[in-house]
């Protein structure tokens, strides 16, 4: 019997990341991230590509892509948006878990999720970048910090308030904090508690009863992880590289797909 | 799919200006209405032409932003804007226009507007009890005045009446139509269900409508469909929605789904039966009209048995609200018909908050699949 893997590419607004499963034990057996950049195509396969090297042996593929970029990728089986995927792969890491909160590059999102990680509901912040990753990137930027440098600073327990439910306005308001002798560690704590609050509003709406899984490249931070747990008022579970979770999501689809198919 | 009565349809209702024009020509008095509160009946009882007005365009709202606040709602400002820069034919042929009190950006819209229109203010109650009716009938009473002193009229009982008659006829033809979409699969895309009702709101001549509609609706009813596709049926509810405001409905369909309802005042809102002809003709004119479950009512139990009601009858899969920004009404009004639906109707449900604008067309078209994945 050849060997089949199963392939999940997730062609995010910033990073492109592909996991790569064994289809029929479903064992991890690569992961990739690389910056999308302008073409989420050759990202793709660039990604692809790599995650391929780690194929011991040769075999054939089935491939599901999701993120923003999803539709550009031609060599896809089938695409998915991330709110199935997300669902998916953190159902997979928790299966006692009802409630994803995704805090991605270009948007976030609260998914309620029925049993065998099936989407029941979800909620995505309005038409702003407030309380995204490019929110906190551009943050980071007047710090001139990296983000998760800004992360770390954010143990600081004078955090300040920010009030804007607006990305720009948010970014005048913290200059203007800053002129007023603001550390960075205090403006750090502010931004991640404004995010968190964000989320809560949106978690605040769907029912609760099992795990609550934090998903996306801020959930790598155990600080952002931190606040938005305090924010709640309950522990949030985060997966081993939460940024894959996405990626996961859509290998597992794979996997299942192909399994459909050979049937 | 075509039909010789769509396109025949088609091509009387873009003559509806010139149409209008020569109505006017002959004598015949126009009057606008922005809102389905405002009986129509009453202005067909003076042989003058009620007409909707326009508001559903994205064009117009640059211009009214230069007077207007940006965080209205889209409808206000693109109606507004047509009126500041003159460029709706039916607001210019308007010799009135009535202006129901329903929102507070509304309200506070016409104040501005009468400055350059003749503009009557026809003042809503927001509760549907016996007070609200016999306050509404108050206020029939003296739009009814208006309307005689105006156009220069009298409304008789028998005026009235042939003109409760015609309008009856005009909502059960609409409804015709728009019941196509009760068949599985409905023979009619969500697009097309919004561009009938929309054209026909600007139909100067009733009567003429009237045969149009039930033209579409004997033949499309005859025509053979195809197999079920196995679309998922969506009854699309909230606010109202026009040719140039689709965005939504196109997005849905484009996913994939099949809109085959329309549960919002352009559309399926218009087609609520008149009771049967008994009594003063302004006394059933007022209960017909102010129970119309618009968000601006409280409470409003209406829409949530409407929605419950359409929801059967249409065998729908799934609720979408669709909310303007802005539009505080139906936006506070869908944390409550998010739980009606969830729970009662144990059917999923998504609220889509946007404006006239494409430039979230992407993140909605993610959240539209999203939605419809969930329903696979």
């Amino acid at each position: 019997m050849s060997q089949h893997y199963a392939i999940g590419i997730d062609a995010g607004s910033a990073q492109t990341k592909a996991i790569l499963l064994d289809t029929a034990s479903l064992t991890l057996l690569a992961k990739v991230a690389l910056p999308t950049g302008w073409n989420p195509k050759a990202s793709a396969e660039t990604a692809c590509a790599k995650l391929q090297e780690h194929c011991a042996k040769p075999g054939t593929s089935t491939i599901v892509a999701t993120g923003y970029g999803r539709v550009a990728i031609p060599f896809a089986d089938k695409n998915i948006t991330e709110i199935a995927c997300h669902a998916k792969g953190a159902a997979h890491c928790f299966p006692q878990a009802d409630l994803v909160i995704d805090i991605g590059g270009q948007d976030s999102k609260v998914i309620s999720l029925q049993k065998g990680g099936r989407v029941r509901d979800f909620l995505m912040n309005d038409k702003c970048a407030a309380g995204t990753g490019r929110f906190l990137e551009s943050v980071a930027r007047l710090l001139g910090l990296s983000i998760a440098e800004l992360c770390a600073l954010a143990v600081c327990d004078k955090a300040c308030t920010i009030t804007s439910m607006c990305a720009v306005f948010a970014e005048t308001e913290i200059i203007g904090l800053l002129a007023k002798g603001a550390t960075p560690g205090a403006i750090a704590a502010g931004v991640l508690t404004s995010i968190a609050k964000r989320m809560h509003g949106l978690a605040a709406r769907m029912p609760r009863q099992g795990d609550c899984v934090f998903t996306g490249g801020l959930a790598q931070s155990p600080v952002c992880a931190e606040v938005l747990s305090r924010e709640l008022g309950y522990p949030v579970c985060v997966p081993d590289n939460p940024q894959f979770t996405g990626a996961l999501g859509a290998a597992l689809e794979a996997a299942r797909l192909a399994k459909e198919q050979k049937q | 799919m075509t039909w010789s009565s769509f396109e025949q349809f088609r091509a009387i209702t873009d003559r509806n200006v010139l149409r209008l024009q020569e109505e006017k020509q002959a004598g015949r008095k126009v009057v606008g209405q922005y809102c389905i509160y405002t009986p129509m009946e009453l202005v067909l009882a003076c042989e003058a032409i009620p007409v909707s007005l326009c508001g559903t365009k994205n064009d117009s709202i640059a211009t009214a932003e230069t007077v207007l606040p940006r965080t209205l709602c889209p409808l206000i400002k693109s109606s507004f804007g047509f009126a500041l820069e003159d460029s709706c034919p039916y607001l210019a042929a308007s010799d009135l226009v009535v202006c129901d009190t329903t929102c507070d950006g509304k309200k506070k819209m016409f104040e501005l507007l009468a400055q350059r229109k003749p503009v009557y203010v026809l003042e809503l109650p927001q509760r549907q009890d016996e007070e609200g009716l016999a306050y509404w009938q108050k206020q029939l009473e003296l739009f009814k005045a208006k309307l005689e002193e105006h156009l220069q009229t009298t409304i008789t009982e028998q005026s009235l009446w042939q003109a409760i008659d015609l309008s009856r006829r005009f909502r059960a033809a609409l409804q015709k139509v728009l019941d196509l979409g009760k068949r599985k699969p409905s023979p009619l895309t969500g697009l097309e269900l919004l561009e009938i009702a929309f054209r026909a709101s600007f139909m100067p001549v009733y009567e003429e409508c009237v045969e149009e509609l039930e033209n579409m609706a004997r033949e499309i009813a005859a025509s053979v469909i195809a197999e079920d596709t196995h679309k998922p049926r969506i009854l699309l509810t909230g606010v109202p929605t026009g040719l140039g405001s689709h965005k939504v409905i196109s997005l849905l369909e484009e996913c994939g789904a099949s809109v085959v309802c329309i549960d919002n005042c352009s559309c399926y809102k218009k087609v609520r039966p008149l009771p049967e002809r008994q009594g003063d003709p302004l006394a059933l004119l007022a209960k017909h009209s102010l129970p119309i479950p618009c968000a601006v009512m409280s409470p409003n139990p209406g829409r949530y048995e409407t929605v419950a009601e359409l929801a059967r009858e249409f065998s729908v899969d799934a609720v979408c609200d669709l909310t303007w920004q802005g539009c505080q009404t139906y936006d506070v009004e869908s944390v409550s018909l998010r739980h009606f639906v969830q729970d009662t109707l144990s059917l999923p449900f998504l609220q889509i908050v946007t404006d006239y604008a494409t430039s979230d067309s992407e993140q909605l078209r993610i959240r539209i699949q999203a939605f419809l994945e969930m329903l696979a």
